[in-house]
C-alpha cells in the first residue's frame, strides 16, 4: 500500500500537508494507479468511485507488466482538493493497489488518448475531411467511397476539436480509448 | 426415542445405511483418514483407542438436553466443571455427537483397514479443505463459528475428523459472524466464520459491513458451487466476492486447489494488519476436493505491508503542541484498542504524565481506565457535557485511533472552531476525510505513542502545567453540571438505575459487556464503566440492531470463565434471539440483560424530537413472555418490574450458572441525554427534557 506520494526531495512521509485542501475549486486530475492483475480488481477500483460518489471522467486499463502481472489504470477525474487527496488514499486502501500517482500534482506527464473517428460523406465535404485529417496528424486507416476511417493521437482536447470539426463533415461514429498518460523525465 | 441435534432420531438415521449417511466420498475419506493415522503416530494423546472412547461418550453428555433434567440428576456442579475445563461438554466432542455410538464405533473399527494405504500419500499434499483447516490450525485458530451445508461439506467432513478447533454451530449465519466479532473484540486475535454459498454467504454481509465499519478482523470462509458451474445460476449460488466486494476489506475467490493455502494465509495477513476489518475467502466445492501442495505459514511476501512508525517530525510537532498546549484533549477511539494492549498501556502512561483531559468514542472505550483521574466519559451525540465542551473549546485536540465520526463531530463548520489538531491513524484515508488537521501521522497507534513519549521525555517532559490546571478548572465546573442525573422512581425501573445497579453489582467481576444498538447501547457506554481495553464490544459505525447477542456467545467461548452480559433492547434482541438455541447448546452462560421498554426506544425518541411525537411503528407489539422463552430454550428467564427488587434479580442472573434472560420492565417513554441533535454545535447540546419540542430544525432533520 503506497497511498503516500512523496514529492522528490520531500523528507515528509505525509503529503496532506503539501497542498491547500477544503477548497471548493473543481480540479482535474490524471491518476495513474498500478494494480495486481487479478480477477475483479478492476470492479474494486470502479466500486470504490461508485460507492463513494466519485466522477470518473475517463479510465482505460491494461496489462503493462506481463511477467508481474501488473496492470495500469489512468483515471481521469474531477473534484474538489480533498475530493481528490480522498480519492488517492482509498484507492491506496485497496489491498490489490500497488501504487497511486497523482500525475497532475507530481510533475509535468503527457498525457495520450487514441480516436478512430468515421466519417460519411462524398464530394466537397470528403475532400475537406481528408484535408483537415492532415491538418491534425490524423491517419486514415479504412476508406470506402463513400466513407473513412481515421485514426488520431493526441490530447484529449486535441481529440474533441477534430471531433468537431468533423461533425458536420459526416461524423457518423467516433470510439476513444480514455487517457494514457505519464510522467515526464526520470 | 432421544433427539439427536442433527434433528434425526435414531430411527431415521437407521433407515439409511450409515456410511451413505455421513461419507459420500470414500476415497476422500481414505485420504483423510490416512492423515488422521499420521497426526495420530505424532500424537500419542490421539490413540486410536482414545478416538473411539471419546467417540463413545454416552449421548447423555449431548449437549441439547435441557438443564432441567441435568438439576434431576443433581449435577449443576459437574455440568459447571466441565465448562471450567474444556468449554462445556460439547466442545470435548460435540462434532461426534452427531451419530449414535454403535454407528461411530462401527465406522472406525472399518476403516482401520484402510489407515495404512492412506497414510503414504500424505506427505504436504491434501485436499483442499483438508488445507483450509490445516492453515486454519498454522494460524493458531481454535475456535471457528459456523453453519454447515451443500458447498462446505468437504470442509465440515474435516473439521469432524480433527480435535483442534472447536467447531460452533449457530443458529444463523449472521450469528456466526457477529460471534466471531465478538470473539475478536474480546481476544485481540482475528475471528473465524465458516458458512455455505448462497443464503450462507447473503446473510454473512451484514456481520461483513458490520466489521468492516469497526476494524474488526474477521475471516469468513464461504463455500461456493463447484468451479464449472460458477456462473450457470446454479443452484445456492451467488457472486459472493461480488457482493462482499465493498463490504469486505479484500476478498479473493480461489479458483484452484494450489492457491488455496497461501490465499488463506494472506487473508489472516491482510485482516489483521494495517486497519484490521473483514476478509472473505470464496472456496468452491470442486477446489476443496482437489488435491494439491500445502504451504505452512511464512513471514508474509505480501505486498500488503501497511506503515507502521509514524513520521518524526510530525510526531516532533506534536511533542511541541504539547509542551505549549493551555486547553489540550485527548481523543481516542478504537484504534487504540485495536493496537494491542501495549498502546493502551503507552496512553495511560501518556495521559497521566501530561495530566491531559482525555474522551474516547463509543469504541475506544477502556483504552484509558474510567476509574482515571483524567478521564471525562464519552463524547458524541450523547457523549458527557464535560467531555463535549472540551473538545469544543480546547486549543490542542490529540485524536488517536478516531476517525471524527458523525456522530462525534456535530455540525462540522462549528466542530472545535480554536483547536490546533493532530490525528494519528493507521489509514491514510481517515486523515483529511472530514476533518482538515494540522499535524496528521501516518501509523500505528502503538508505535507513535511509543515515539511521542521518547521525543517528550527527551524534550524535557514539559507541558504548561498552570495553564492546563486552570483547564482542569473549567472542566471541574462543567461536571458539575452533572448531565447524567436524571429523575428516579420509586414505582417505575428506570433505566439508568439499572444500568447503575448492573454496573455496582458487576463492576468486581471479569466482565464483558456486549450490547445490542440504540438508547441502551448509549445508556451503557454512559453508566457503565470500562477499566481496560477488549471489554466492550458494541456495534458503533454500523449500528447493526441483532450485534449483541451473538457477540456475547463470540466473547463467552473465549472467556468461558468470564461474567458476559449482553445489555439489551427488547426489540434489538429479538432481531437474532434465534442464537438461544447456540448458547444453550453449548451452555454458554451469557447473560441478556433486556432494557424492556416495549418500544424502539431511539426512534422513538426521534420521532418525538423530529417528527411531531407520530410514533409510527416504534413500539414492540406482542412480544413474547422473555420468561417462558429462556424456559423453552432451557435456560433461565427473570422478569423483574419493581425497583425494590432489582439488585436481588441482578445478583440471581450473576448467579446463574448458565445463560439467563433478565427482562428488565423499564419506564417506557425515557429519553437518552445529553443528547446533541443533528445539525448542532457541540455546546448545544441538550441535557434533559426541559425543551425538546423544535430543537432540529429542518436542516439538521434530514441527518441521521
Amino acid at each position: 500500500m503506497s497511498a503516500l506520494h512523496i514529492k522528490k526531495g520531500s523528507t515528509r512521509h505525509s503529503a496532506y500537508n503539501l497542498r491547500p485542501t477544503f477548497s471548493d475549486v473543481q480540479e482535474r486530475h490524471t491518476i495513474a494507479v498500478l494494480v495486481e492483475n487479478e480477477p475483479g480488481v478492476l470492479a474494486r477500483v470502479i466500486g470504490l468511485f461508485s460507492g463513494r460518489g466519485y466522477n470518473i471522467e475517463s479510465l482505460t486499463v491494461a496489462e503493462v507488466d506481463h511477467t508481474g502481472h501488473l496492470s495500469r489504470i489512468t483515471i481521469v477525474t474531477t473534484g474538489t482538493p480533498q475530493v481528490i487527496e480522498q480519492i488517492k488514499a482509498q484507492l491506496g486502501r485497496i489491498v490489490s493497489v500497488r501504487d497511486v500517482h497523482d500525475l497532475t500534482v507530481e510533475g509535468s506527464s503527457v498525457e495520450r488518448e487514441l480516436a478512430i473517428i468515421k466519417v460519411v460523406g462524398d464530394g466537397d465535404k470528403r475532400v475537406e475531411a481528408l484535408r483537415l485529417a492532415d491538418i491534425f496528424r490524423a491517419n486514415v486507416v479504412d476508406s470506402t467511397l463513400n466513407s473513412f476511417i481515421f485514426e488520431i493521437t493526441g490530447a484529449p482536447d486535441k481529440i474533441d476539436a477534430f471531433a468537431d470539426l468533423m461533425r458536420p463533415l459526416g461524423l457518423a461514429e467516433i470510439a476513444r480509448t480514455g487517457v494514457a498518460a505519464l510522467l515526464r523525465g526520470d | 426415542m432421544p433427539v439427536l441435534d442433527t434433528g434425526l432420531t435414531l430411527s431415521d438415521k437407521s433407515k439409511k445405511p450409515h456410511t451413505e449417511l455421513f461419507f459420500p466420498k470414500f476415497s476422500r475419506i481414505f485420504r483423510s483418514f490416512g492423515n488422521l493415522r499420521n497426526k495420530m503416530s505424532q500424537n500419542p494423546a490421539l490413540k486410536l483407542e482414545n478416538w473411539r472412547n471419546c467417540l463413545l461418550t454416552p449421548l447423555s453428555l449431548a449437549h441439547n438436553v435441557p438443564p432441567k433434567q441435568k438439576g434431576a440428576s443433581g449435577d449443576e456442579n459437574a455440568s459447571r466443571n466441565r465448562r471450567k475445563h474444556a468449554h462445556g461438554p460439547v466442545t470435548v466432542n460435540h462434532n461426534r455427537t452427531h451419530a449414535p455410538p454403535n454407528d461411530r464405533g462401527l465406522f472406525f473399527v472399518k476403516r482401520k483397514t484402510h489407515v495404512a494405504n492412506g497414510a503414504k500419500q500424505m506427505t504436504r499434499e491434501m485436499t483442499g479443505a483438508k488445507m483450509v483447516v490445516q492453515a486454519l490450525k498454522d494460524q493458531g485458530v481454535d475456535t471457528v463459528f459456523g453453519y454447515p451445508g451443500g458447498a462446505v461439506l468437504p470442509i465440515y467432513d474435516e473439521i469432524f475428523l480433527q480435535n483442534d478447533i472447536r467447531h460452533i454451530l449457530v443458529r444463523h449465519e449472521q450469528g456466526a459472524v457477529h460471534a466471531a466479532e465478538g470473539y475478536a473484540r474480546s481476544t485481540g486475535k482475528p475471528g473465524v466464520a465458516l458458512v455455505t454459498s448462497g443464503p450462507g454467504a447473503t446473510n454473512a454481509v451484514t456481520g461483513l459491513t458490520d466489521a468492516l465499519l469497526d476494524s474488526i478482523p474477521i475471516i469468513v470462509l464461504t463455500g461456493q458451487v463447484p468451479t464449472f458451474m460458477i456462473g450457470s445460476d446454479a443452484f445456492q449460488e451467488a457472486d459472493t466476492v461480488g457482493i462482499t466486494r465493498p463490504c469486505t476489506k479484500h476478498n479473493w475467490l480461489v479458483k484452484d486447489t494450489d492457491s488455496l493455502a497461501t490465499t488463506m494465509h494472506e487473508a489472516f495477513h491482510v485482516a489483521t494488519s494495517g486497519r484490521p476489518g473483514p476478509v472473505l475467502v470464496d472456496i468452491p466445492k470442486d477446489v476443496q476436493f482437489a488435491n494439491g501442495e500445502y504451504s505452512a505459514p511464512k513471514p508474509s511476501s505480501s505486498h500488503y505491508q501497511p506503515v507502521l512508525k509514524g513520521d518524526l517530525e510530525e510526531i516532533t510537532e506534536l511533542v511541541a503542541a504539547i509542551e505549549t498546549a493551555k486547553k489540550p484533549v485527548f481523543y481516542t477511539g478504537g484504534g487504540v484498542i485495536n493496537s494491542g494492549p501495549a498502546a493502551s498501556q503507552l496512553l495511560r502512561e501518556l495521559v497521566d504524565a501530561t495530566g491531559f483531559p482525555i474522551t474516547s468514542t463509543l469504541m475506544g472505550l477502556g483504552a484509558y481506565p474510567a476509574s482515571g483521574k483524567n478521564w471525562l466519559g464519552m463524547l458524541g451525540m450523547h457523549g458527557l457535557y464535560e467531555a463535549n465542551l472540551a473538545m469544543h473549546d480546547c486549543d490542542l485536540m490529540i485524536n488517536i485511533g478516531a476517525r471524527f465520526d458523525d456522530r462525534i463531530t456535530g455540525r462540522i463548520d462549528a466542530f472545535s472552531p480554536n483547536s490546533k489538531k493532530a490525528h494519528i491513524d493507521i489509514d491514510p484515508s481517515s486523515i483529511n476525510k472530514v476533518i482538515r488537521v494540522d499535524i496528521p501521522i501516518v501509523g500505528d497507534v502503538g508505535h507513535v505513542l511509543e515515539d511521542i513519549l521518547k521525543v517528550w521525555k527527551a524534550r524535557g517532559r514539559k507541558t504548561d502545567a498552570a495553564n492546563v490546571k486552570l483547564w482542569q478548572g473549567q472542566i471541574a465546573e462543567w461536571r458539575k453540571v452533572n448531565c447524567l442525573a436524571y429523575t428516579n422512581s420509586e414505582k417505575t425501573i428506570k433505566p439508568q438505575y439499572a444500568l447503575e445497579r448492573l454496573e455496582e453489582l458487576t463492576k468486581k467481576h471479569d466482565r464483558y459487556i456486549t450490547t445490542e444498538v440504540g438508547q441502551h447501547q448509549m445508556w451503557a457506554a454512559q453508566y457503565l464503566g470500562f477499566e481496560d481495553p477488549n471489554r466492550w464490544m458494541t456495534s458503533g459505525g454500523l449500528g447493526t440492531m441483532g450485534y449483541g447477542f451473538p457477540a456475547s456467545i463470540g466473547v463467552q467461548m473465549a472467556h468461558p470463565d468470564a461474567l458476559v452480559i449482553n445489555v439489551a433492547g427488547e426489540a434489538s434482541w429479538l432481531m437474532n434471539m434465534q442464537e438461544m438455541g447456540t448458547a444453550a447448546q453449548y451452555r454458554l452462560p451469557v447473560k441478556q440483560f433486556i432494557l424492556n421498554n416495549e418500544r424502539l426506544g431511539m426512534v422513538r425518541q426521534w420521532q418525538e424530537l423530529l417528527h411531531g411525537e407520530r410514533y409510527s411503528h416504534s413500539w414492540s407489539e406482542a412480544l413474547p413472555d422473555f420468561v417462558k422463552l429462556a424456559e423453552a430454550f432451557g435456560a433461565k428467564g427473570i422478569l423483574c418490574s419493581d425497583p425494590a427488587d432489582l439488585d436481588d434479580a441482578i445478583m440471581e442472573m450473576i448467579n446463574y450458572d448458565g445463560p439467563v434472560i433478565f427482562d428488565c420492565l423499564v419506564e417506557k417513554h425515557e429519553n437518552c441525554f445529553p443528547m446533541i441533535p443533528s445539525g448542532k454545535a457541540h455546546n448545544e447540546m441538550l441535557l434533559g427534557e426541559a425543551e425538546t419540542q423544535g430543537v432540529i430544525d429542518s436542516k439538521g432533520s434530514v441527518l441521521v
